[in-house]
């Protein structure tokens, strides 16, 4: 006796409890088994671009904060070097120090974002609780230094808005510490798990490539064996006269690009010392800046590691206060476009560890 | 785009006969006055830059642009003018420099320009500079009829090899649309732009989504919010907005339908 | 036998005032309703990770009884968090029509309430209420978790109020 057995198309909806965001997937299964699954975007997107072209820079700004919104600090500094490099704006060191401790504590608070959310689509309830809690750290420094918790419209071209309280910059050396060891406790608390690894290792492979074909970057590219990391390699800022490792995962599955992000937040704290103790105990923090901000006619794309990946700003400008286009290379977008190909065979069950693993942000594929 | 009027010496043939002779003189003193890239920007500049683009004959362009140039020479007392007269020593550096220095990326891009001459016709590249706003980048304008054939030879050629795929992005400028790719060697660290320009009524560009997958949905988003159309795309439907939203809201002359909601 | 509480004796009355309640059957439905309202995660945006932040263990949602469920079926409240755009507004009508009765919406977020910093966006919709009847709106650019703990709170004020005056609060 044969069974009869169909194609089902299932639907899993904008409203899912992954707390992703609103991604659409429609699968095709066979029965357990996901023979084609096709991405549905475009229920966020709130048109940021063509805002942008009616608004001067500084304006923007706080758009940036909302597009990739777990990692704010990064958006806002691709907007400010994308017109500081325009102009040919010099940062004063002490503003180019705080930015970088922002992006690197932002990098910081969207990996555990990331881990605490991953772990809970797996079905881990109690890292999501850790994870959060030691953002909020984190977040009581942002708040404290920018007046938000996590939209900062904080850095503007030419430096920063505001200088570093007092006693910030040691209650960051003491959180510095404090988290080291907690890395190391979460680690504890998670990696050796077998449910963990049976649920993750193996799976959704990427080869390296395919990688580079679908323009992949940030974790997901380093986890094909691939190093490449724009701070190192095309580095911006002051990033060059800090010491830090490239972790490189070495079989493209999500158990590499979990263990890349882990190490990651590591060598972000290692930055961070590093940051901390070079700091300029003083200086200005914004640079010599005409007062209205006009970059040059002209275009340019310019390009800084996220924790999600290489974000760019395609910027043409006609000499005006306002751009003429800007266009966002944003890395959830691009990195999300291999999700077909990578579910392609898989039971359903592994669908939302790789969902999970790619680490998207629906704000920053804008819909 | 300002580069436009920036015109390097090794264009397509049609076009060499008359450039010279008014090139010559003209650009004495213009040079390193006209470039706006390292420069703030000037008002005259952004005039004359939409004024380049409302020309789009290219001769009727370059016959204008003579003349102003010419007007300029006449009005500016020259600060030191004397043209590099290499090859390709377009884009030069600040106003003030005695001797218009090329460009570090000039010989790459030369070396590029030759690839896609010998390889794929001479009609291939419309246009050629460096975009020293954006860090001295290698910036190529290709016809679009040729733009499947010039993306295999980048990703196959061995001396080029750009497999990666950084940007795509549509950009509308009033009298015509342009697709700027920005491509990428990981392992000799050369970025090169590569611009397809098309009309704006029937916006149409070669897909190569089958050359680098990554451009599926950047294509699939330039239709959605640009209009542009690209022929091969296995899938070329809205990616954004819903199906059914009328209109091309990334354009230039869009007018929304509901505004109040 | 009568109950006349004029002939009970002062000891026997303070006993009998603190250990029984006197109250009326909504009033009673609203105390229990308001206690455990039951969030569906509908995060739309940045909202959402703040919404999330409330949920974790510094500003625990949990103590003022709501559990986040992600099915409408079993959701009392729909906490709007996020910008919604014309795609998603059908599909946010949908949920609304999923949820039994009775139930509620906060818009939590400027976008919600009325479109928030993308209000002349062509793809933004200006206020969920424009969708599905809001009964908290919460602004903020995002909310801190405090203010959408204010904003839950006033909800379950709202809902004892309503049931106790038998008044809508628009109405009032």
């Amino acid at each position: 006796m044969t069974v009869r057995t169909e194609e089902l198309v299932l639907n899993v909806g904008p409203q899912h409890p992954s707390t992703h965001g609103v991604l659409r997937l429609i699968l095709h299964l066979d029965g357990e088994v996901i023979t084609r699954a096709e991405p549905v975007i475009g229920y966020l997107h709130r048109g940021t671009e063509k805002l942008a072209e009616s608004l001067n820079y500084t304006q923007i700004i706080p758009y940036t904060d909302r597009m990739d919104y777990v990692s704010a600090m990064t958006n806002n500094y691709v907007l400010c070097h994308t017109v500081e490099t325009a102009m040919g704006i010099q940062v004063p060191e002490r503003a180019e120090y705080i930015r970088v401790i922002c992006m690197e504590l932002q990098r910081i608070a969207s990996h555990l974002v990331w881990w605490g959310t991953f772990l809970l689509d797996l079905g881990a309830l109690s890292p999501f609780l850790y994870a959060f809690k030691d953002r909020e750290t984190i977040l009581d420094f942002f708040n404290e230094l920018t007046g938000a918790r996590m939209t900062y419209n904080y850095m503007r071209v030419g430096g920063v808005k505001w200088d570093v309280p007092d006693g910030w910059i040691e209650k960051l050396k003491d959180f510095v510490q404090y988290m080291k060891k907690r890395v190391n406790e979460y680690e504890a608390l998670v990696s050796g798990n077998e449910i963990f690894l049976h649920r993750v290792r193996g799976i959704g492979v990427i080869d390296a490539k395919t990688a580079l074909e679908y323009g992949l970057s940030g974790p997901a590219l380093r986890s094909a064996g691939i190093k490449w990391d724009l701070r190192r390699d095309e580095p911006y800022s002051i990033y060059d006269r800090f010491d830090f490792d490239i972790p490189v995962g070495k079989n493209g599955d999500c158990l590499d690009r979990y263990q890349i992000r882990i190490e990651e937040i590591r060598q972000s704290l290692r930055i961070l010392e590093q940051a901390l103790a070079q700091f300029p105990p003083d200086g200005d923090i914004m640079g010599k800046v005409p007062r209205v901000i006009r970059p040059p006619e002209g275009e340019l794309y310019v390009r800084i590691e996220s924790p999600r990946g290489e974000i760019g700003c395609h910027l043409v400008s006609k000499g005006k206060q306002e751009p003429y286009r800007l266009k966002f290379r944003r890395p959830s977008f691009w990195n999300l476009q291999i999700l077909p190909k990578l579910l392609v065979g898989q039971p359903m069950s592994n669908l939302i560890a790789i969902l999970g693993a790619v680490d998207i942000i629906l704000g920053e594929v804008d819909g | 785009m300002s580069e436009d009027r920036n015109k390097p010496m090794d264009r397509p043939a049609g076009d060499a006969a008359e450039k010279p002779a008014e090139e010559a003189g003209a650009m004495a003193a213009e040079r390193p006055a006209e470039t706006a890239g390292t420069e703030p920007a000037k008002a005259a500049s952004s005039a004359e830059g939409r004024a380049a683009l409302a020309a789009p004959d290219r001769a009727a362009r370059d016959a204008a642009r003579a003349e102003r140039l010419a007007a300029r020479a006449a009005a500016k007392a020259a600060a030191g003018g004397t043209q590099g007269a290499d090859g390709g020593g377009q884009a030069g550096e600040a106003a003030e420099a005695p001797a218009k220095e090329p460009s570090p990326n000039q010989p790459k891009l030369d070396r590029l320009v030759a690839i896609l001459r010998e390889q794929i016709g001479e009609d291939a590249v419309a246009d050629a500079y460096i975009n020293e706003l954006d860090r001295h980048t290698p910036t190529v304008v290709v016809n679009r009829d040729r733009w499947h054939d010039v993306a295999v030879l980048l990703r196959d050629h061995p001396e080029l090899k750009l497999h990666y795929l950084r940007n795509l992005s549509g950009v509308d400028y009033e009298t015509h649309m342009e697709v700027v790719y920005h491509l990428f060697n990981l392992q000799n660290k050369q970025t090169y732009c590569f611009k397809v320009r098309t009309d704006r009524e029937q916006a149409e560009v070669p897909s190569v989504a089958d050359v680098w997958p990554a451009a599926n949905w950047n294509e699939r988003e330039a239709w959605d919010l640009l209009g542009i159309r690209f022929t091969g795309h296995p899938n070329l439907k809205r990616i954004m907005l819903p199906d059914d939203w009328v209109g091309h809201p990334l354009r230039k002359d869009y007018v929304p339908v509901d505004p109040e909601v | 036998m009568e109950l006349n509480l004029s002939t009970i004796a002062p000891a026997e009355r303070q006993e009998l005032e603190r250990n029984v309640l006197l109250t009326t059957i909504e009033q009673l439905k609203a105390w229990a309703r308001s206690n455990s309202l039951w969030p569906l995660t509908f995060g739309l945006a940045c909202c959402a990770i703040e919404m999330m932040a409330s949920g974790g263990s510094h500003y625990d949602l949990d103590r003022i009884g709501t559990i986040f469920r992600a099915s409408p079926r079993q959701a009392d409240v729909m906490i709007v968090a996020g910008t919604v755009t014309k795609k998603m507004a059908p599909l946010l009508h949908q949920l609304y029509e999923q949820m039994p009765e009775p139930k509620w919406v906060i818009a939590m977020g400027t976008c919600a309430t009325a479109g928030g910093p993308y209000v002349n966006s062509y793809s933004v919709v200006k206020g969920v209420d424009q969708i599905v009847p809001v009964d908290v709106y919460i602004p903020g650019c995002p909310p801190n978790p405090a203010a959408l703990i204010y904003g839950i709170m006033k909800l379950q004020e709202k809902i004892r109020y309503e049931a106790k005056t038998g008044k809508q609060v628009t109405n009032a």
